[in-house]
């Protein structure tokens, strides 16, 4: 093995390990906010994997996959803001364990 | 003379393009339609509503007379015609044709059904004329034909089985036709369940057939008949002889035909005579091949129709209604007919059917006149004298008395007549000839007591009816009542010529017997009991002594019917209960069925409800533990969404490693 | 393979391995800090970092458009629209970390270590060999042995973005117009719940209307009990919104 190889395996590692730290973020933070931003960073992560794959195979399907991606997510924040603000104005809260109305 | 004639062969042949029988679909389809339209737009028709009926089924008759001069052209042993209209079923290798299945037998119903019922559509433009379902009548009436066209012309048990129902379900829509008196309705209810019963007969003597043929077109299950197993052929002739006891009014499910009264009288004559009753006796006769391999099972029928005939003819005779007495003379008649073909002589059984067609139809629609005349009056005690009154009905009763009564050289003589000679020849059916002599007598007799109190004696009604001022129907009404007279009359020359008069069923010369020979198969040998023209002497006589003492009783000045009654104590009483038979039905069957339902209801409540309601307590018990996994707090489901992504992921991913190592 | 091509990338060979390693801390420190710092406003501006982080990593992997794309959506939008939440609630402040579920955040950090390791075992460690490493030279690649990384030289022939265009104007023509009408629905959703509403009390969760229809006869009592308690706190909740406003 060359001593500068950065074998695809690197990239993969490391998005596992971001995908696990949002995860985390999201299991363990109260705030509805970072939570969501957590979720944020685990979509990014799994962008990562599309584009180092995408160049390991040698085809752009998966950038543009990525960029799909990119773009739920986007809609995703949109709404998912919103309904975040709609939940303060109802609760003047934005910790998710202020919200148990499902609690049976 | 050695002329030979054309026997069953099992061999069906295809009809020419383009002939009537080849578009034969066309009869039972042209009624159905019309029905249909009536049932849509008949409001708006009006009147009009009747024109349409009459030509849909007008239109039946006629093609059914030019198919039938087609069928007479063909050679004789060439006359079973199939005529395949459309695919209908096909599961794998089984499938079902609805075909239609042209044969002398089938020719002569579709004559009887389609002529007969013409009439009656005629005298129902009088008849129900202002009532206020007008157009929805006749709907029914055209359907009625229509689902006994597609009996009668059926290929296939099935397709028969079709029409059966539609049958059965045609005649609860006209009896009752006048729903709003809860008595008709549960008349058209009786009359409904208790033709389910014979349906149920029916339906498994199909599933046996179909098992021990493969097949349920008649022209593949006949000509393997002699193939059945006996034992399931007897099985199969008993059944469908079940489904021929509920359709044709026969013992034990009588019970509904006299409460089918209730219907207007037009659907009285079309039951009576053209449709329904007959398709029992059609099916044991179309059947015959089935029976023929099993003739015990025939012999039973012959029993069956000869207890019901003398039952029905023993209630008749004191009944007050003159349609009650006209519905228990067509349940004995019916009984004679399943003599006929019970004893494998088919010929006899459908001639008398096509006789009693004529005449039955012909004795109700002139009862019908008469309740015309009378403001729905049916207690013959009130009437009396109408002969002057309605010449016309009286003329035409006349020759329908006779003709039922059996007295030469009416048509009612012919054929019954014909019955009660084959019953002389099969070993152990000498019995049935008795019987069936005594019925013929007490027939006479109360078809004599009908037509006398009605038409001749003093005007009672004058007394007993003030403000009722009899009339003669208008000409729609009488019209087919001549017409029906005509038939009544001569009707017996179908089958007797002059040469065949004194020597009965000689199929030589005989022409319904040598046209029907190729449909059926006959059976049981010659071993007279006593020579045929004595027998035939004796019963005439009979019938003749039953006319003199209903002539006796009821037309005599000076008889005391209240001290007769109470000198006949027992009998009169179960004459005229009816033998306590739907009281009889009413403890046993109906009160067990609802201590049965009772019973039923009580293991539905207790183990059923029971298992359901433990069930959801279980469930709501488990819930009220699992709840508490439930928090509410979005974090703990996201937490075991993640669990699982973790196992899952383990799972596939363990797998995908294994999968290249 | 002209050595020409050979050269360069076996150049950008080392760089590369260096911008995956400084870039690959930074991003993994920026969502740690992301995660652990309290204040809201530092994590989304951690996400900003690790945003960037994470474009540059798309640069090194021949992914330019994606690149510029990543800083222009992520850290250009959806960050900012984050931040102006936060700033609209006024919820930056301080956040416990400990909920009212217990042992949530052991097992979290339990459950994602798990994770981790299956996905390092399951994903990452298959493609660990030589030959999956793009920046190598292509002699050592084909000769290695296992999964061989095939580069994006002939795809980004014509430039990174007309290959990614030419992608998403063929093959994905269709979800890419199904995707504009999803941003058309979330933007249109977005106004519909973000519009304040004339009279909030059935949606807040009052006496009335917190009773779940569907509950069994026997909790009503207890229910009521709840309910009867409940008044206060909904009012206290509305005066507090009025002081948000």
């Amino acid at each position: 093995m060359t001593a500068m190889a950065v074998p695809l395996g690197w990239y993969l590692g490391l998005a596992a390990a971001l995908f696990v730290i949002g995860l985390v973020g999201v299991l363990v933070r109260r705030s509805l906010i970072v939570m969501f931003m957590s979720i944020e960073l685990m979509l990014n992560s799994v962008n990562l994997t599309l584009v180092a794959f995408s160049r390991f195979h040698g085809t752009l399907d998966g950038q543009v996959m990525a960029f799909f991606v990119m773009v739920v997510a986007a809609a995703e924040v949109t709404v998912g803001l919103a309904i975040i603000v709609n939940l303060f104005r109802l609760k003047a809260s934005s910790d998710a364990d202020d919200v148990d109305v499902l609690k049976a | 003379m050695t002329t030979t004639i054309a026997t069953y062969t099992g061999v069906y042949g295809m009809p020419e393009a383009g002939s009537a029988i080849d578009l034969a679909w066309l009869i039972p389809v042209v009624p159905a339609v019309s029905a249909a339209v009536l049932l849509l737009i008949g409001k708006r028709l009006g009147r009009y509503a009747a024109h349409v009926a009459i030509l849909a089924i007008g239109f039946s008759a006629v093609a059914s007379t030019i198919a039938f001069t087609e069928l007479l052209a063909l050679p004789e042993e060439a006359r079973s015609v199939i005529s395949p209209v459309a695919t209908w079923l096909e599961v794998g290798d089984f499938e079902v044709a609805w075909s239609i299945l042209i044969d002398p037998l089938a020719a002569v119903m579709l004559l009887l059904v389609t002529w007969v019922g013409l009439l009656i559509h005629v005298y129902s433009i009088g008849y129900m004329e202002g009532d206020e379902r007008y157009s929805r009548f006749f709907a029914y009436l055209n359907l009625f034909a229509a689902s006994m066209l597609v009996l009668v012309l059926g290929d296939s048990f099935l397709t028969l089985f079709v029409g059966w129902e539609l049958v059965g379900l045609s005649s609860y829509l006209l009896i009752g036709f006048w729903f709003e008196k809860r008595a008709y309705a549960t008349a058209a209810k009786k009359a409904f369940v208790v033709n389910r019963i014979g349906d149920v007969g029916f339906m498994i003597a199909m599933f046996l057939v179909f098992s021990a043929t493969g097949s349920l077109a008649f022209a593949e299950v006949l000509p393997m008949a002699p193939e059945i197993a006996s034992g399931t052929a007897v099985a199969i002739g008993l059944l469908l002889l079940v489904a021929a006891a509920g359709k044709s009014a026969q013992i034990p499910l009588f019970v509904w035909l006299p409460d089918a009264m209730a219907g207007p009288t037009p659907v009285s004559a079309l039951i009576h005579a053209a449709t329904m009753v007959t398709a029992g006796v059609y099916l044991v006769a179309r059947v015959s091949p089935i029976y023929a391999t099993v003739p015990g099972v025939g012999l039973t029928v012959a029993w069956i129709g000869v207890a019901t005939a003398l039952l029905a003819a023993l209630i008749a005779c004191t009944q007050n209604d003159i349609k009650k007495i006209l519905a228990y003379s067509t349940v004995s008649q019916l009984g004679y007919m399943f003599i006929g073909v019970g004893l494998g002589a088919q010929v006899a059984g459908v001639f008398h059917l096509l006789t009693h067609g004529f005449f039955k139809a012909l004795l109700f629609l002139a009862a019908g006149s008469v309740m015309h005349a009378m403001a729905d009056e049916t207690n013959p005690w009130k009437m009396g004298g109408l002969r002057k009154v309605m010449p016309i009905t009286f003329a035409t009763s006349l020759l329908g008395w006779l003709a039922i009564a059996g007295l030469p050289p009416f048509s009612g003589f012919f054929s019954k007549e014909e019955i009660l000679v084959a019953a002389l020849d099969p070993p152990g059916a000498q019995g049935i000839w008795v019987i069936g002599t005594i019925v013929a007598g007490l027939t006479a007799f109360y078809m004599s007591r009908w037509f006398f109190l009605i038409f001749l004696g003093p005007k009672r009604y004058e007394q007993e009816l003030p403000g009722v001022h009899p009339h003669e129907s208008p000409p729609s009404m009488t019209l087919p009542l001549v017409l029906l007279a005509v038939g009544s009359a001569a009707g017996g020359l179908l089958n007797a010529t002059p040469a065949s008069l004194l020597r009965f069923w000689d199929p030589e010369t005989s022409f319904l017997s040598s046209f029907l020979a190729p449909s059926v198969v006959p059976y049981y040998g010659d071993t007279p009991f006593i020579p045929h023209v004595p027998a035939v002497a004796i019963v005439t006589a009979v019938a003749v002594a039953g006319v003199a003492a209903a002539w006796a009783l009821y037309l005599r000045e000076g008889v005391d019917h209240v001290a007769l009654r109470e000198r006949l104590g027992g009998f009169y009483q179960l004459s005229y209960q009816r033998f306590y038979v739907d009281e009889l039905y009413e403890a046993t069957l109906e009160r067990g069925g609802r201590g049965l339902a009772n019973a039923f209801t009580t293991f539905d409540r207790v183990v059923v409800d029971g298992a359901v309601n433990g069930i959801g307590r279980g469930v709501a018990g488990l819930a009220t533990v699992g709840r508490r996994v439930q928090t509410g707090y979005v974090r703990s489901y996201a937490l075991a969404v993640a669990a699982g992504t973790v196992l899952l992921a383990a799972i596939f991913l363990g797998g995908l490693l294994n999968g290249q190592g | 393979m002209t050595p020409l091509l050979a050269q360069t990338e076996a150049a950008s060979g080392s760089a590369e391995f260096w911008v995956f390693i400084v870039i690959g801390a930074v991003a993994l420190g920026s969502a740690l800090s992301m995660v652990l710092l309290r204040n809201a406003v530092h994590a989304a501006l951690m996400l900003v970092v690790n945003f960037f982080a994470i474009a540059v990593l798309y640069a090194t992997l021949d992914a330019q458009f994606l690149a510029v794309a990543q800083i222009i959506v992520y850290a250009g939008a959806i960050v900012v629209l984050f931040l102006f939440v936060l700033m609209l609630l006024g919820v930056a402040g301080d956040q416990a970390f400990t909920g009212r579920i217990a042992g949530q955040k052991t097992t979290a950090v339990l459950l994602g270590l798990a994770l981790f390791g299956v996905l390092a075992a399951g994903v990452a460690a298959p493609f660990l060999g030589e030959g999956t490493a793009c920046n190598v030279p292509v002699e050592q690649r084909v000769d290695a042995e296992g999964p061989l990384c095939e580069g994006l030289a002939v795809a980004n022939a014509d430039g990174n973005v007309r290959g990614v265009g030419f992608l998403i104007f063929t093959d994905y023509v269709w979800p890419f117009e199904v995707t504009s009408v999803l941003l058309v629905v979330a933007a249109i959703g977005a106004i519909v719940l973000g519009k304040r509403r004339e009279d909030p009390g059935e949606l807040t969760d009052a006496p009335a209307s917190a009773v779940p229809a569907l509950r069994d006869d026997d909790d009503d009592e207890a229910a009521s009990d709840e309910d009867a308690a409940e008044p206060a706190a909904a009012g206290a909740s509305e005066d507090d919104e009025e002081g948000t406003r």
